[in-house]
């Protein structure tokens, strides 16, 4: 593999360390994409009027599976392809809507090497739109202890998420 | 609205229910179509080399999990359209609450997803809260699972979405 390839390790990890932010500015293609994407073709997420006239929100909105592929996406940016996800947990407290700017903020709550030796960050994440939490998530993801390890290769009794 | 629940959704709580397979086998187009939605350039999606390396092969995205239960909006034979999450939709009709929306989604991921790869899944309601009221409107909360195995049985993952079936103020 490249050495240019970032694989973050739990060993260079400290609790509180906060992950850098990331920026996306939504527009209706970013909601219509997303969805189609997802395999999601119910109307709220592609149809201004039945969004407006049958759920009430002011336009359509970003579908939910979409909004989990963009966080995994800010977490892969920051751990590198090693990283590998265990456990994401998300509530969404608002939609996230055309012309929103999205920002994805997050820390590392806790270190660990489990039982197995599987070493793990816990992440808190938020999504904000207008500096305002919309989306509060935690998250699990595995990480290699050193330069030689691979959360990938494990499976079985070795993979605890 | 009445606080008590009806006995016939009392009687799905803990019921596995739709017990259905993926429409079509595990492919890439979906997987590069997702990564470019969220512009996610991680190696492991977009390099033969980087995948070979670190998984063996290809594998999908472990957020996309969902995407792969989702029903062909039209099937050649298919008299009416079927919904993904049947349980959530059969939930809005049996309560008489038209409109929904989730809230909450956890998801606990296993073995990789491959291309090739069939999955079965079925749904779980775990729980149904008492009418609550929301700026949303009045309705109820519900827990459902969605339990994902591949071909070989092994565990992919397991899915728990909540969602809030409503009726919008007057």
């Amino acid at each position: 593999m490249s050495d240019e390839i970032r694989n973050l390790t739990t060993a260079s990890l400290k609790e509180g360390e906060v992950l850098p932010s990331l920026s996306h500015d939504v527009t209706t293609s970013t909601v219509v994409l997303g969805a189609m994407a997802s395999r999601d073709w119910r109307p709220m997420h592609h149809d201004r009027s039945f969004a407006v006239d049958r759920n009430g929100t002011k336009d359509i909105f970003m579908n939910t599976p979409n909004q989990a592929a963009w966080f995994e996406r800010y977490l892969t940016d920051w751990t590198g392809p090693k990283g590998r996800l265990g456990k994401i947990q998300f509530r969404m407290k608002d939609s996230v809507f055309p012309g929103d700017t999205m920002v994805f903020n997050g820390k590392v709550a806790s270190v660990e090497t489990d039982a197995v030796g599987c070493g793990w960050a816990n992440l808190q994440l938020t999504l904000s739109v207008g500096g305002k939490p919309v989306t509060d998530c935690t998250a699990r993801i595995a990480l290699p202890v050193d330069a030689d390890d691979n959360p990938w290769k494990r499976t079985g009794d070795d993979w605890k998420p | 609205m009445s606080d008590e629940l009806p006995a016939e959704i009392q009687g799905w709580i803990g019921e596995e229910r739709y017990v259905e397979k993926t429409e079509f086998p595990i492919e890439m187009g979906y997987v590069y179509t997702t990564c470019s939605s969220v512009e996610m350039g991680n190696p492991l999606y977009w390099d033969e080399k980087v995948a070979q390396q670190l998984t063996g092969g290809p594998i999908a995205p472990p957020s996309m999990i969902s995407v792969w239960f989702r029903p062909h909006q039209w099937a050649p034979g298919r008299s009416k359209q079927i919904q993904p999450l049947q349980v959530h939709f059969d939930l809005k009709q049996a309560l008489g609450l038209p409109e929904a929306v989730m809230t909450d989604n956890t998801i606990t991921f296993g073995v990789p997803v491959r291309p090739g790869d069939s999955l079965e899944t079925a749904q779980i309601l775990r729980s149904v809260s008492p009418p609550k009221t929301t700026k949303l409107g009045t309705g109820r909360f519900w827990v459902i699972d969605v339990v994902y195995i591949n071909q070989r049985g092994e565990h992919v993952g397991t899915e728990s979405y909540t969602g809030f079936g409503y009726k919008r103020e007057a």
